[in-house]
């Protein structure tokens, strides 16, 4: 089983919604589209679900053309940002309702719908209309709707983004759980790139109608193709800084830090990316360099300190494990694990990892 | 935690206190006043008690034009709802339609209610009125001014001209407010149009809709003007609805007394029947 986007286009009037995009996803994977609100995330699972036409490309599945075929013979099922169910059906008729329509047995209904809602912890409530449930138990409602028919191609648009902070830290634990051993693909549209960590399996950073890179969540995170790639997938924004290389030698633009590299790269001018959890209070790693810096904001959040400041003429986002409570103004060190910086040329293509 | 006292805040209260006296409360205690005494002018009044109550209670022609009230309001919700319906369903969901269809909705809204009467007094003359005169020419014997159905049929279609826009706005309103998201879960489980509209359409505009049929319900037990100026209440009594008899009675015989008794009886039943209709409302909502 295979779905496969070939040379997709979508355009509504003379603004592009998606550039010429071609991607394979293939059966048993979660496929996570990652990109800023308008990036086309939406547009692009209509297209893949049929519920929107490409302007030009085809759409192909199980090696079958179904470029324009309609939406209620595709076996999709899909579950969005806002808390769809039928306002006046119980929980179980919502969760029934594809199978009605389809025409299964009752018993076997019975038995499916059970199950589902066993699942999504829902089993006590089945008697409830959905305007009487807590936002997180009726985007389960939801999700069991989009679970119970054995659909080929699951959609989920931004599925927690209503939620709270804690339900939603909840379902995104059971998320992973609930596609294992799922006949189907999967495809799951985010912000937020450390959902697309704990989900794992592929991502594909969006931006501006056109697929960045595509490829397993981890390999994208850590070898990002390009600048734009790794700023889609890291949330606190990356710092990025000039950098000149000469020899061994790397020094920043702006300041006179310098550090050794391995790496084997033609001398000249270059861009950094490093990740803020890579700036950090303390020590980290083997290489590391310091940093001075004038706090500009600093937040504590969890257990996390995230630690705004400037340095040369530049801002830098840091990010330590820990509480450090600092005031705005204060001068302090902090530390860059240089293994972990990510380089870029002057197109902004990566050029190596450490 | 202590609170202090502070008769200060009285003072706030008195101007609403002051408004609401002298638009609400003062003119209902005249009609109360004139409702238990009999009066012969000079400002003589002689205690009667409940006898006027009891006359109009007893009274078959407020029987009758009670009767008519709810016959007409009945009769136009029954038409103008469903039809406000289906048309908000028909209007455009986007481009220049939109605001066209809105606006052409709302001219009739706009029109003074006597020059709506006045409109479709002369529309609706056999002779030379266009819908009188087309209807008397395709064979239909058509006058309203001597036929009670006639009379009946005319005033019902000017108050569905008049007031359906309404009701299409109301729905228009809770429609565009339905996320698409809606349709195309439902588009998804391959629903068809009919259940689009009984399991997501309607439920989702039952607040609206709610309040249209209050407003509906008001507006038509409340008519007066349209028909006053179309008909004047005739054939005979065939159109006299409850405020065009009660104004015969108050202002056409000078009975003050009966006059005053019948218009505290229809501002309860008003007030009963609104009552209990959000009542209902409310506990449905409650329930959810």
């Amino acid at each position: 089983m295979s779905l496969e986007l070939k040379n997709v286009e979508k355009k509504i009037g003379l603004e592009t919604h998606i550039y010429p995009t071609n991607l394979k996803l293939q059966k048993n994977t979660i496929n996570i589209l990652l990109g800023s609100t308008l990036a086309g995330k939406t547009t692009l699972m209509q297209i893949m679900a049929g519920l929107d036409k490409p302007t030009s490309g085809e759409i192909w599945f199980n090696n079958e053309n179904v470029t324009g075929m309609k939406v209620q013979k595709r076996n999709v099922s899909m579950v969005y940002q806002q808390f769809i169910n039928y306002p006046n059906f119980t929980v179980y008729d919502n969760i029934a309702s594809p199978l009605k329509i389809t025409g299964v047995s009752s018993d076997e209904t019975k038995l499916r719908v059970g199950k589902v809602a066993e699942l999504l912890k829902l089993s006590g409530m089945l008697n409830k209309k959905p305007n009487e449930l807590s936002g997180g138990q009726q985007q389960r409602t939801a999700l069991a709707r989009a679970l119970v028919k054995d659909s080929d191609l699951i959609l989920l648009d931004e599925p927690l983004a209503n939620l709270d902070f804690k339900l939603r830290e909840e379902l995104r634990e059971e998320l992973p759980k609930l596609f294992e051993n799922r006949d189907c693909i999967v495809v799951y549209a985010t912000t937020e790139p450390s959902e697309a960590l704990l989900l794992g399996g592929n991502t594909a950073t969006l931006q501006e109608g056109k697929i960045i890179q595509y490829g397993k969540t981890l390999d994208t995170y850590n070898k990002p193709n390009s600048l734009v790639s790794a700023q889609v997938f890291s949330d606190p924004p990356m710092n990025i800084a000039k950098i000149k290389k000469s020899g061994d030698q790397c020094s920043f633009l702006q300041n006179d830090i310098q550090w050794k590299t391995k790496l084997n790269i033609k001398d000249g001018e270059y861009k950094v990316g490093i990740r803020p959890h890579n700036i950090t209070t303390y020590k980290e790693g083997n290489n590391t360099l310091e940093i001075k810096g004038k706090v500009l904001i600093s937040e504590i959040s969890g257990s996390e300190s995230l630690i705004h400041f400037t340095n040369g003429n530049l801002n830098w986002v840091s990010l330590s494990n820990g509480v450090f409570q600092k005031n705005v103004g204060d001068e302090m060190n902090l530390y860059m694990n240089t293994d972990e910086f990510v380089y870029f040329d002057q197109n902004e293509r990566l050029v190596s990892n450490g | 935690m202590n609170k202090t006292v502070n008769q200060k805040a009285w003072f706030f209260v008195i101007p609403v206190f002051v408004l609401v006296a002298f638009n609400a409360i003062i003119p209902l205690m005249t009609v109360v006043n004139y409702a238990f005494q009999e009066t012969f002018g000079n400002n003589v009044f002689m205690w009667e008690g409940t006898r006027w109550f009891k006359q109009i209670m007893l009274s078959e022609r407020f029987h009758a034009s009670l009767g008519r009230q709810f016959l007409f309001t009945f009769i136009i919700l029954f038409i103008q709802i469903p039809l406000g319906i289906a048309i908000a369903l028909t209007m455009p969901k986007e481009g220049i339609g939109v605001p066209v269809c809105l606006v052409l909705m709302s001219m009739p809204l706009l029109i003074p209610w006597n020059v709506v009467g006045a409109m479709w007094n002369i529309f609706a003359l056999p002779d030379i009125g266009f819908l009188g005169h087309s209807l008397n020419a395709l064979g239909f014997d058509y006058n309203f001014t001597q036929q009670i159905g006639d009379a009946w049929f005319t005033t019902i279609l000017m108050d569905v001209w008049h007031w359906t826009s309404l009701v299409v706005l109301l729905s228009y309103a809770g429609l565009r407010s339905i996320q698409p998201a809606y349709y195309q879960a439902a588009e998804i489980d391959g629903a068809s149009r009919w259940a689009v509209f009984t399991k997501i359409e309607l439920p989702k505009m039952k607040k609206v809709l709610t309040i249209a049929i209050l407003l509906r319900f008001m507006d038509s037990f409340m008519i007066y003007t349209e028909p006053f100026v179309l008909t004047g209440g005739g054939p005979g009594n065939a159109t006299a609805f409850l405020s065009i008899d009660l104004v015969k009675m108050a202002l056409g015989q000078f009975d003050l007394g009966p006059a005053a008794a019948m218009s505290l009886i229809y501002f309860f039943i008003v007030l009963l029947v609104c009552w209990v209709f959000y009542t209902l409302m409310m506990r449905n909502e409650a329930k959810q």
